[in-house]
């Protein structure tokens, strides 16, 4: 066996492959959704939260199975809590130094990282049982598609609520002497759960395996 | 595996996850500290010009840019506080001075008198900045903070050269309830300010943030809308501006600038 195979067979492909959309955090899992509503008001704040969160997740995942074998039962939840909780802070101690005004605007939420149900379930659910290179793909794999959710929503939300792609004006607005009427609801929170609750439908369609048999 | 579960492994096992996991944390906000202190010290500036309306919110700016419009428009001058005089205090560099860190030196500053501002201490020198314009100068900047809901608030508040009129008014540091109290960092609750006046005629202080809505600046040139679900920081900013343009604060130096015998 090749070293790339070694590195990139098919249960890595699948551990990284499955979560982006057969077993989406958000989608299927749905995990994750109280930080989708509060960031996905702007695609870079999106962007940037989903990045903070894939490398969280894929770094917990790492070091949470690196140490899975010599865990103590008993304390494995918080040694769980632990290194996630490090993890952010150096996440957020980054962005303050490189992303000083968006990390500003992330405020909060940042620091939530903590307590997004996507990386405690992850650290729990799999990489207590599955070896380092495997968790660390399947955080990559949950982090993206969280963040392919994040970035559909703010998508979505930007440009129908401000007009906007990436803080550049797309659709003109009526107050700028344009056509555009933007929709205000779209700023708000409770329209990012209507955007969430529409893509697991269309995911749903589309793959009907997803489906619960009643 | 009876080894896993013995009382004295699980310890050591949580004291070296500890070990590990803090010995992380301060190698990453020792190393980083210089960069953020230099973004936090950069962001201030460009509150300045934020408040004078130099550079309108929401647009990024490249630092060598903020500078350059720093150093080319704004006049930095040292006050002492009590008096309103100028004041040039040996070993004071007023390009990077600031007078929150002053706070707890005995040297340098002095127990603020009882106020509702939730303020402590109050530096013995401060920092104001003047907008220069094609007749001189055209704004003052200055510093301001209170006690929030959650912590303290720092902002800046520009005046037109009446010393009255309000241009603008930034906070570049809080800690308010995100969503509510936060919204003082709004740019368009901030944009209200403008034109309001800061005093009446006799030079009391009277701006206040008021319950509800306030009128347009020419006809309510006192009140500021308040901001709804969060009471408790709309006040706050009532007091620390009260405060600030009060006689224990800037007032006996606005006078002076009013006069023009500030500088």
């Amino acid at each position: 066996m090749s070293v790339s195979a070694a590195l990139m067979g098919k249960p890595e492909r699948h551990a990284l492959a499955t979560p982006i959309l057969d077993n989406n955090p958000i989608g299927v899992q749905v995990l994750g959704i109280c930080s989708a509503l509060a960031v996905t008001t702007r695609l870079d704040k999106a962007l940037v939260m989903a990045i903070a969160v894939t490398i969280v997740t894929a770094f917990a995942n790492l070091a949470v199975s690196l140490v899975r074998n010599h865990t103590p039962s008993a304390i494995r939840i918080i040694v769980q809590l632990t290194i996630i909780a490090s993890l952010v802070i150096v996440v957020d101690q980054f962005l303050k130094a490189y992303l000083f005004e968006l990390s500003l605007e992330l405020s909060v939420f940042i620091g939530l990282i903590i307590t997004n149900c996507i990386v405690m379930g992850r650290a729990e659910g799999y990489a207590m049982a599955n070896p380092p290179w495997l968790s660390f793909l399947d955080g990559i794999g949950n982090g993206l598609g969280y963040g392919l959710v994040l970035v559909l929503v703010a998508l979505a939300r930007e440009l129908l609520g401000a007009g906007r792609v990436l803080n550049v004006q797309v659709l003109p607005l009526v107050q700028d002497g344009g056509w555009y009427e933007p929709n205000g609801l779209m700023l708000l929170a409770p329209s990012a759960l209507f955007i969430v609750a529409l893509l697991i439908w269309a995911l749903r369609t589309w793959k009907p395996a997803l489906q619960e048999k009643d | 595996m009876p080894k896993l579960d013995s009382t004295r492994y699980t310890i050591l096992f949580a004291a070296a996850v500890c070990i590990v996991c803090a010995l992380l944390v301060s190698v990453s906000a020792v190393g980083l500290a210089s960069r953020q202190e230099e973004n936090a010290r950069l962001y201030r500036q460009k509150n300045v010009l934020l408040a004078a309306g130099l550079v309108e919110p929401g647009v990024d700016l490249p630092a060598a840019e903020i500078l350059r419009i720093f150093d080319a428009n704004i006049d930095i001058g040292l006050i002492d506080l009590a008096t309103g005089a100028k004041t040039e205090p040996a070993g004071i560099d007023p390009k990077s001075y600031d007078p929150r860190k002053v706070r707890n030196d005995p040297a340098m500053s002095r127990a603020a008198p009882p106020n509702n501002a939730g303020l402590l201490r109050l530096p013995n020198t401060g920092v104001v900045y003047y907008v220069k314009g094609a007749k001189g100068v055209e704004q003052v900047v200055l510093p301001i903070e209170g006690g929030g809901m959650w912590g303290m608030l720092s902002g800046f508040i520009a005046l037109d050269r009446d010393g009255n009129t309000v241009r603008g008014l930034t906070f570049y540091e809080q800690k308010e309830t995100p969503g509510l109290g936060s919204e003082i960092s709004n740019p368009k609750w901030q944009a209200l300010w403008r034109g309001r006046k800061a005093f009446d005629a006799d030079f009391s202080p009277k701006l206040t943030v008021i319950k509800g809505i306030a009128g347009p600046p020419d006809k309510d040139p006192h009140r500021i809308d308040g901001l709804s679900g969060a009471t408790i920081t709309s006040n706050a900013v009532s007091k620390l501006v009260g405060f600030w343009f009060s006689d224990k604060g800037y007032g006996p130096y606005l006078k002076r600038f009013r006069e023009g015998t500030a500088t």
